[in-house]
């Protein structure tokens, strides 16, 4: 049994991670990651709610009835999002600020409800919390390469350190200020995706239609 | 989904729904009670540290003064003279501008910061030069924006007319748009600015369309609904139904 629940927790983190299998999530990894310290605060927060809102469904699995189960889940995330949004506000509050909105929206996040829907109705209370947990972790990990990418190339610094020094400041160092607009983490997961299914061509998707050639339109 | 197949009775739903919103209104009700007071301890050092980044902005004209240092005093805003039975430091303004017996109804055709009543006295900030003359006069300003409500500071010179800082430490505004009105480059627009024509009308607004003179300050792109908020606060403010009497005896030097 351990085996499964070590599955649980180590297979999102690249075999079928949330965001670069299954391309969730991605609307807060470009909002959250123009520096490492909010992508980690987010990543955290992400997998508090994944692990509680993991937790919460699956044990109220057996007692849920089919037709509001949804409109439940949802219940939940976004009661369990305002709770993380609240302790934010209130420890630590400078980076809440700069999260700003998109604490509020991990509700809207697919990971979450995907992983209630998908795992956690299905599954034991211990192997919800790691599913959640290894999705967090696996989000978390995009997150931080795609943070730490943004932010070394974009501003010179990590973590908020100034390594780096930028050329107004005196230094060698020119920023490149197209990382810290949103569409660069495209870019970056993107570049992400592609090395993840060439070291991996199991997770190279079949195309779901080809586009027909001229010449053969002209021969039927 | 073989663990699905349970009886669905219209009964149980409500139940299961009925349960599942209670224990979830009170998580976060409990939480939101029991976090509430450093929530507000947050707001409150957000409150100095911005009045703080004033002082230091205005470091030529003040000194080094800190807000320990700066004369906190109550205003009567209709009079425009200072109420010192009222202890500035107890002074609670929000609490004052909500409360029937401590505000007014502020006439519609005035009320151009769109906030319907105001408290019938305000905390002003005096910092004051070495030889004891006023350099600033800090006022509170609040008004309603696109979503939420702002509350700032303005500085003014001691001649009451030259805008030395406009800086909001509160606000809700749509993040990269109505609240860049909290951005460095935004509040760079202020200092220099006139608030008052030769008349000795309020002239200064935030215009549309770049407008920069010496009494516009261009609006925010794509803010519009906020900076003409900003407009309408400044400006109510600044009225004669705002601090104009008091800034009247500021000018004619009554300290």
């Amino acid at each position: 049994m351990t085996a499964k629940y070590w599955k649980a927790l180590s297979t999102p983190l690249v075999d079928e991670n949330p965001v670069t299998l299954q391309i969730l999530g991605i609307c807060s990894a470009l909002a959250v990651t123009t520096s490492l310290d909010t992508a980690l605060v987010m990543t955290v927060a992400v997998t508090c709610v994944l692990a509680l809102s993991g937790a919460s469904v699956s044990l109220l699995r057996k007692h849920l009835p089919h037709s509001i189960r949804i409109i439940v889940q949802i219940t939940i995330i976004a009661s369990l999002v305002i709770i993380v949004d609240l302790v934010l506000k209130a420890y630590m509050f400078e980076i809440g600020k700069r999260l700003s909105v998109f604490v509020g929206l991990i509700v809207t996040n697919c990971i979450v409800l995907g992983r209630a829907e998908g795992f956690a109705m299905r599954n034991g209370v211990f192997a919800s919390i790691l599913d959640g947990i290894g999705n967090g972790l696996g989000y978390g990990l995009i997150l931080m390469i795609v943070g730490a990418i943004r932010e070394f190339f974009g501003r010179g610094s990590l973590f908020g350190m100034q390594i780096l020094i930028p050329t107004s400041q005196g230094g060698g160092f020119e920023p490149l200020h197209l990382l810290l607009l949103p569409p660069s983490a495209f870019f970056i997961i993107a570049g992400i995706i592609w090395f993840i299914r060439r070291k991996r061509p199991q997770q190279v998707e079949k195309p779901a239609f080809r586009i027909r050639v001229e010449t053969e339109v002209e021969k039927t | 989904m073989d663990d699905n197949t349970i009886t669905e009775s219209p009964i149980k739903s409500l139940r299961i729904a009925l349960g599942v919103a209670l224990v979830c209104a009170l998580l976060v009700s409990v939480t939101a009670v029991t976090l509430r007071p450093h929530y507000l301890a947050n707001l409150e050092a957000e409150r100095m540290a911005r009045l703080q980044s004033i002082l230091d902005a205005l470091r030529d004209v003040t000194g080094d003064i800190t807000p320990e240092d700066i004369e906190a005093r109550v205003v009567d805003l209709a009079g425009g003279g200072y109420a010192d039975t009222i202890d500035a430091a107890t002074f609670d303004a929000r609490k004052a501008a909500n409360d029937p017996k401590q505000s007014v109804v502020i006439p519609p055709e005035q009320d151009v910061a769109g906030i319907k009543r105001r408290a019938q006295h305000a905390v002003v900030y005096l910092g004051r030069k070495s030889d004891g003359n006023i350099a600033v006069v800090i006022l509170p300003v609040r008004g309603i924006g696109y979503q939420s409500a702002l509350y700032g500071y303005l500085a003014l010179a001691a001649d009451a007319n030259e805008i030395l800082a406009l800086k909001f430490y509160e606000q809700g505004e749509t993040p990269g748009l109505g609240s860049r009105i909290q951005e460095p480059e935004w509040e760079a627009l202020w200092p220099g600015k006139q608030a008052f024509d030769d008349t000795g009308a309020v002239s200064i607004g935030v215009g549309g369309r770049g407008g920069d003179s010496s009494d516009q300050v261009a609006g925010i792109s794509g803010a519009t609904r906020t900076s003409m908020g900003v407009n309408g606060l400044i400006r109510f403010w600044l009225s004669d139904f705002g601090f104009g009497p008091y800034l009247n005896r500021v000018r004619q030097g009554e300290g």
